[in-house]
């Protein structure tokens, strides 16, 4: 069925069904119908499909992705490692799939226990005190985070402190949950590499400063050795260092955030701890803190006493982040994944990510322009072509790499150069493929001096071409009755 | 080596040849020595599959799997089969956000095919591409609704479920919005008392339905009295009851959102879950989130991409009204999964047996004589009752029976009676609420 392009609406066929439900026994009295005026008048327009063409439809759809298991995925700062399969398995375990999240603590001992190992094993592996695994993603952690950094001066009675630190080379969310948490952003500078710039943060710290947040290594793939600096001078100014865990991979057997003095720090368990991405989420972002901030984490709360645990929101608390515990079938699979590594292992995926960089970096550096010279860690960023003479951009390249069955790095990020490409190939990748990589890499270096044209209209091997994103912004053709209204004033004007 | 790390000693020794380093510390050496961490994390050591499969089946087993007669923003319906089996195809699981619409079209269209159905359900013009539940997914509504009515003051109803207002409380309180409950009257939102307080400082209001009572409320005419005073109507609902009642389009709604767990998600002990928000077309552009549209490739072949992104982080990061990034995509081809498969006519009937079913217990729950009616209205699938039994004696007797049912909501909402939730859905039958029943009944005080 190649070419299939049909919308699971334009599959339909009335009449056709694809489910079976129960019998209904119950004594005819009770009729929905009774309802009345409280019912909707018209059915639901959904599609009527039998199982098949249910199946089909969206196998034919997921072969139009490509996976880390299609190949390779070296999208930089979003750590696109093996998603082991057990994990998979284990979550889906009935006796963690079927229990409701109000069901009584001590019939949910095995989830509540995996809450507790899980939060003690990552609190050992950031260097924290405490930590919550209910904030749904990266970004959201960042907010729970922030909110607590808030609390704790709030509750000093410390009302300045309102405004966040935030370096111009940080992650968009970073500025992003400030703003959602009710903070106000300083952005500062960043030096020529990307580093904090110490003066440029001498010049800001102030007793306004709730705190600062940070990626280390930063978005260049780079450890800013002044790290211990920065966070003496942010907290002798008073405030708090949150550490955004973006990046954390590459720390992983070689550097703890709490031991450089971060205070709070968020984990993406869907980078770092290996849990798909789902096509983006869902995610999991459980937030690490301090002793002196862990009466604040977010609510509800696991706790423990005599190996019985118990769920608890200590009155100091933010609050609520979350309508329940989080993504718990994504926490308990990043629980699988530190229990297969042990401490053996894991403390290997940062040296071995690093590796692996450095080996990508090395090898493309006559082809492609390495702004910054020096070890990178676990990913590398280079600002397009080393050859400026032809015209052939990142995304040309970004492109071009998807006609030879490898996922585009990230592209355009970070921002402090013109042409960035960031390559992070994780310490799942091989040698093999690294070097399968570096060779496509160099023959599309080498197409772009040769035949341009081949890499500016990229992609050809692909199913759909380069797609027209100002008619998607203008005509905003959001669902399906968006769409039947546009093909119909197109009858009309034919 | 490693079964996740395919490095061999020539593979490392030929790349540290390549980078030009003797040993790997080398890379490292922008690390503090005093911060450089040099011993083993204190955690177990590494299982192999065998050890990890026994470990965690030993959890799994210390969790109890009653028959689930209990709701409040999380219900057992029944999972169809190729749901797990399509949702597990790694193409799909295993994919970032689609950054490269070339080669994620597969994620890029079923997306557009759960905005559509969300569309449909709520009656509204536009949705987004999911939120991360349906709690979280109210409070961006409200702060949606603050950025359109440029004010800073929300009234939520008290028949709001107290899950989804701690959160909405939590996200006001660090933005400074100010929050006033409306108050309830026979377990509906009071309408004198919320006529009273609608005044041109209010932004908009939040509403449930059914409500955290399980209470099909009537909110005929009150967006019509918000939008008077130019603030805007907030409705959350359990979408999969969308598709037999009257939708918050229907009642004027200017943001419809909640939870779409019903439709095809396990009960996973909270999550993962999807949270969905819908609203008019003219808000389009304020919507948190992404949103994918349709477009065309340039040999004109129909494509879909996310579109309309320079609405929040990307541009005005500093002043950024959401942050969302990462949402639950997957959770969204749940969702789209389940409605393809069941149709209109099947969630109709999912509701008709919860409706059916709901109903007949809570008339067999009233017949013991041990349990009373707490508001007479309306309700589809949960309800509430009181009762006098304590709670301690309800839960042992169920706990024993392999139920879980009978959550207290408020121990002393009604004088020295409990209020107790219960919740049916069409996996439930006749024979175990009669067991239920039987159980609840034969208690004494």
């Amino acid at each position: 069925m190649l070419n299939y392009d049909r919308l699971v609406f334009e599959q339909s066929v009335k009449g056709r069904k694809g489910y079976s439900l129960l019998n209904n026994t119950y004594p005819s009295k009770y009729q929905m119908a009774d309802l009345g005026a409280k019912l909707r008048l018209k059915t639901v327009p959904l599609p009527e499909l039998s199982e098949l063409d249910v199946v089909r439809h969206y196998t034919l759809l997921s072969q139009k992705n490509f996976g880390v298991e299609t190949g390779f995925y070296p999208l930089g700062s979003c750590t696109m490692k093996y998603n082991p399969k057990i994990n998979e398995e284990l979550a889906a375990l009935p006796g963690f799939t079927r229990i409701h999240p109000l069901h009584y603590p001590s019939s949910i001992e095995g989830t509540l226990k995996i809450y507790r190992y899980l939060s003690e094993m990552l609190s050992e592996i950031v260097g924290m005190d405490a930590f919550t695994l209910n904030p749904f993603a990266g970004a959201h952690g960042e907010l729970t985070g922030l909110m607590i950094m808030k609390q704790y001066h709030l509750n000093r009675q410390d009302f300045k402190r309102t405004k966040v630190i935030v370096p111009d080379a940080a992650h968009g969310t970073n500025p992003a949950s400030s703003a959602v948490a009710g903070m106000d952003i300083i952005e500062i500078p960043s030096t020529a590499s990307g580093l904090v710039d110490i003066e440029q943060l001498k010049a800001v710290l102030n007793d306004d400063v709730a705190g600062m947040m940070l990626t280390n290594p930063n978005t260049l793939g780079i450890f800013d050795r002044n790290i211990c600096e920065i966070c003496r001078l942010v907290h002798e100014a008073g405030g708090l260092m949150y550490y955004d865990g973006a990046n954390l991979n590459a720390l992983l057997g070689q550097a703890r955030p709490g031991d450089m003095g971060f205070d709070i720090v968020h984990v993406n368990l869907h980078k770092t701890f290996s849990t798909p991405h789902g096509g983006g989420g869902p995610g999991s972002g459980p937030v690490g803190v301090k002793k002196k901030l862990a009466h604040l984490l977010p609510g509800p709360q696991v706790k423990e006493t005599d190996g019985f645990c118990y769920i608890e929101t200590s009155a100091e608390s933010i609050g609520r982040v979350s309508g329940f515990f989080g993504n718990t079938l994504v926490w308990i699979r990043a629980y699988a994944y530190i229990l297969t590594l042990g401490k053996e292992n894991i403390k290997r995926v940062g040296e071995l990510a690093t590796i692996n960089a450095n080996y990508v970096k090395e090898s493309l550096k006559d082809d492609y322009l390495l702004p910054i010279e020096g070890p990178c860690m676990h990913e590398c960023v280079f600002d397009g072509l080393l050859d400026k003479s032809t015209n052939v951009t990142t995304l040309d390249i970004a492109k071009r790499l998807l006609d030879f069955g490898y996922h585009a790095p990230t592209i355009y990020f970070p921002l402090l150069f013109h042409q960035s490409i960031m390559i992070e190939p994780t310490e799942t990748e091989s040698k093999q493929t690294l070097d399968d990589f570096i060779a496509v890499m160099k023959t599309v270096a080498k197409e772009a001096k040769e035949h341009p044209d081949i890499v500016k209209e990229a992609p050809h091997a692909t199913l759909v071409s380069r797609i027209d994103e100002v008619y998607a912004a203008k005509k905003m053709i959001l669902t399906y009755q968006d769409l039947l209204e546009e093909n119909a004033k197109i009858n009309e004007v034919k | 080596m490693f079964k996740y790390f395919p490095h061999t000693e020539n593979d490392l020794f030929a790349m540290k040849a390549k980078i030009g380093i003797r040993n790997t510390a080398d890379l490292f050496r922008d690390i503090p020595e005093n911060v450089a961490f040099r011993r083993d994390y204190d955690i177990p050591s590494a299982m192999s599959e065998i050890e990890l499969r026994k470990h965690l089946e030993a959890l799994a087993a210390e969790n109890k799997t009653p028959i689930v007669f209990s709701g409040m923003g999380a219900y057992d319906h029944y999972n169809p089969a190729i749901i797990a089996q399509l949702v597990n195809r790694e193409e799909f699981l295993t994919a970032y956000t689609p950054y490269q619409p070339e080669v994620a079209q597969g994620t890029l269209q079923y997306i557009f095919e759960f905005q559509s159905m969300v569309a449909m359900l709520s009656g509204m013009e536009v949705a987004n591409a999911s939120m991360y539940d349906g709690a979280t997914a109210t409070a961006e509504a409200m702060f949606m609704g603050l950025a359109i009515a440029k004010r800073n003051k929300f009234l939520v109803s008290a028949t709001v479920s107290p899950f989804v207002l701690d959160v909405i409380k939590t996200y006001a309180h660090f933005r400074g919005v100010e929050i006033v409950m409306v108050p309830m009257k026979d377990g509906v939102i009071d309408r004198d008392e919320l006529l009273a307080l609608i005044g041109d400082d209010i932004a908009g209001l939040i509403v449930q339905k059914p409500n955290f009572y399980g209470i099909i409320e009537d909110y005929t005419g009150i967006a019509d009295q918000l939008h008077a005073k130019k603030a805007i109507l907030i409705e959350n609902n359990d979408i999969s009851t969308l598709a037999v009642l009257k939708t918050p389009s229907d009642d004027g709604a200017d943001i419809a959102c909640g939870d779409c767990q019903s439709l095809g998600m396990p009960l996973a002990f909270g999550g993962p879950y999807l949270g969905y928000m819908a609203t008019k077309k003219a808000y389009a552009r304020k919507l948190p989130g992404r949103i994918v549209g349709q477009s065309f490739d340039k040999n004109g072949k129909r494509a879909y991409v996310l579109t309309l992104q320079a609405r929040e982080q990307h541009i005005r990061r500093e002043k950024a009204n959401s942050n969302i990034c990462s949402n639950q995509s997957l959770m969204a081809l749940y969702a789209t999964i389940y409605l393809a498969l069941m149709g209109p006519d099947g969630l109709k009937e999912v509701n008709e047996m919860a409706y059916s079913g709901a109903h007949y217990l809570y008339d067999e729950l009233l017949k013991t004589g041990k349990f009373f009616v707490a508001f007479e209205q309306p309700f589809l699938k949960e309800f509430v009752v009181k009762t006098s039994l304590p709670p301690d004696l309800i839960r042992h007797a169920l706990d024993e029976a392999g139920m879980f049912a009978a959550v207290v909501i408020d121990e002393t909402a009604s004088g020295m009676q409990m209020l107790l939730n219960f919740a049916v859905t069409e996996k439930r039958t006749k024979k175990e609420i009669d067991c239920l029943v039987a159980v609840l009944g034969g208690l004494s005080c």
